[in-house]
């Protein structure tokens, strides 16, 4: 197993790393069981993420795909936002393990997580599809 | 400051066993079963390795067999038995948990082949139980395999004992030795082994070379089959200058095996102690039956393999048992086998010494080590749990 240059360099200086005190949105995914956990925290402002953290229980790819992802969101309008994708996130890596592409779908599913929490916690009315993903984690 | 202390997963070559290797490519170099003075010279070179192989373990020089490794040893050792013994209606084999998986793996496939398999609890502190032995002994055992010492967490099994009980009862008896021999004591008349695997780089032998230890007499199948090398159980041209390294080395290590295992010792407390005083870390098997120069710690909060890279970008080579270093979806088996639970074997370190490591690198570690946890403690939302969870206590 080998890691891209590029996962490298975001699990050795990751970007975002951090918590948002004040966030308007927060989603965790991920379980200790399986040795991931995955927490994002969103700054919104007019439907736009300003600011992104996030703080990750994981092995480097894991810390990598948060700090690609965050960094993929950050100034994003939300219907961008959740358009992102593993494979997405992926490709900006310049590719993953195949026993590691499961932490890049876990990104992609904190993200649509807090964007999820901030909907709710707002009353703004979203369409289940853009949340399409199982609750509870599962490695693919 | 660079440290290689990940020595149980292989070791840098001795010179000792590296000078002895060399002349057999350049001069020695002919084909033991050949009868010209070439042949014949490094069939010379392989008698001589043998004897120095059985004197280390104890043995007569015909009970020690050649092979490519700890894994075919024990491949061999425990197809062969099953299978010869299965002609007697023996189908019954016993081994623990927390086996290496060149054991364990054999026994599954072997459990596909209608044998049944009982594997013993290896308890909290990583030691089998030899009672739990005589209770699993049944009419129809063929085998008992039980480990020397883990290589994982280094704990040293009650061979001696389960020997004992193995010879009272009739029943085979063999060991993965491959963590042990060369660093600790090991006696196959002693110790009451039928069957023992062993292998070279583990002791500063070459790669790709182990031998397998089996009491004259005991009839087992082969594994491969083909030219009459080894005494006609192991077919192949022999690896005459793997073969003569891995004796070379072995010999080093048994003269060496009181001073390098008192340096050890006193470098692995010194290790034990500094990483007991990072917060919610604990040390992983029996704290005196080990091997003397392991290492098991787990960091709760921490995912492993992070740390492991985060250790090697400080120039520490060490390993884990987390899931994302094993490429599956679980932890190690051998930290659940002790009790663990998941997410604290995730956060598994091992660091394993040799002999040329030394104390200023072991306080080097001890420098390196709690910042990195830290770091991974500042980003882990586990950590923030477990701490929530302790001040609410």
């Amino acid at each position: 197993m080998e890691y891209s240059e590029k996962v490298m360099e975001h699990f050795v200086h990751p970007h975002n790393v951090g918590k948002i005190e004040d966030a308007d949105g927060v989603g965790e995914v991920g379980n200790a069981k399986c040795g991931d956990i995955m927490k994002m925290y969103l700054k919104i402002n007019d439907g736009v993420i300003t600011d992104v953290k996030f703080n990750t229980y994981g092995c480097a790819s894991a810390i990598a795909t948060s700090s690609i992802a965050t960094d993929m969101i950050k100034g994003k309008p939300l219907s961008e936002a959740l358009k992102l994708t593993n494979k997405a996130v992926v490709e900006a890596l310049d590719g993953l393990p195949a026993v590691k592409i499961h932490c890049s779908v876990l990104a992609e599913q904190a993200i649509k997580a807090a964007v999820k929490d901030y909907y709710e916690k707002n009353g703004i009315e979203y369409d289940e599809a853009d949340f399409h993903f199982n609750e509870e984690h599962h490695h693919i | 400051m660079k440290v290689y202390a990940d020595n149980a997963a292989t070791t840098k070559i001795s010179k000792t066993a590296l000078d002895a290797m060399l002349p057999c490519y350049t001069q020695i170099y002919g084909n033991p079963s050949s009868l010209h003075t070439v042949g014949q010279e490094a069939f010379h070179a392989l008698r001589d390795a043998r004897r120095t192989v059985a004197e280390c373990l104890g043995c007569e020089s015909d009970e020690v067999f050649f092979t490519s490794g700890g894994s075919e040893s024990d491949n061999w050792a425990i197809r062969g038995i099953a299978l010869a013994m299965a002609k007697k209606g023996k189908k019954h084999i016993i081994s623990t948990k927390f086996e290496h998986h060149a054991v364990l793996h054999t026994l599954n496939k072997l459990e596909k082949e209608g044998f049944s398999v009982t594997l013993l609890d290896v308890y909290e502190n990583g030691i089998v139980r030899v009672e739990d032995l005589k209770n699993a002994i049944r009419d129809d055992t063929a085998l008992v395999t039980i480990m020397y010492a883990n290589n994982e967490i280094g704990t040293i099994q009650p061979i001696r004992e389960i020997g004992a009980v193995c010879r009272e009862k009739g029943v085979l008896f063999h060991t993965d030795a491959v963590q042990a021999v060369g660093h600790i004591p090991v006696d196959v008349k002693a110790d009451n082994i039928d069957l023992l695997s062993l292998s070279g780089h583990k002791f500063h032998g070459p790669k790709g070379v182990g031998a397998l230890y089996c009491k004259k007499g005991i009839r087992f199948e082969n594994l491969i089959e083909g030219g009459a090398q080894e005494s006609n159980r192991r077919a192949g041209t022999e690896n005459v200058p793997g073969i003569v390294g891995m004796a070379a080395a072995l010999k080093e290590a048994c003269d060496n095996m009181e001073k390098n295992a008192e340096k050890l010792v006193a470098m692995r407390e010194q290790l034990i102690n500094g990483i007991l005083k990072i917060d919610r870390s604990r040390i992983n098997g029996d704290r005196v039956n080990r091997l003397p120069g392991n290492v098991s710690a787990c960091f709760e909060g921490v995912e492993g393999e992070s740390l492991l890279l985060y250790l090697d970008l400080a120039g520490i080579s060490a390993s884990s048992g987390s899931a994302c270093t094993s490429g599956s979806l679980d932890p190690s088996h051998v930290l659940l086998s002790i009790g663990l639970p998941h997410e604290v074997a995730h956060g598994s370190l091992r660091l394993s010494l040799c002999e040329e490591n030394t104390p200023e690198q072991m306080d080097y570690i001890l420098s390196q080590l709690p910042g990195i946890i830290d770091r991974l403690r500042d980003m882990s939302p586990l950590w923030e749990k477990i701490q929530k969870e302790s001040n609410s206590k």
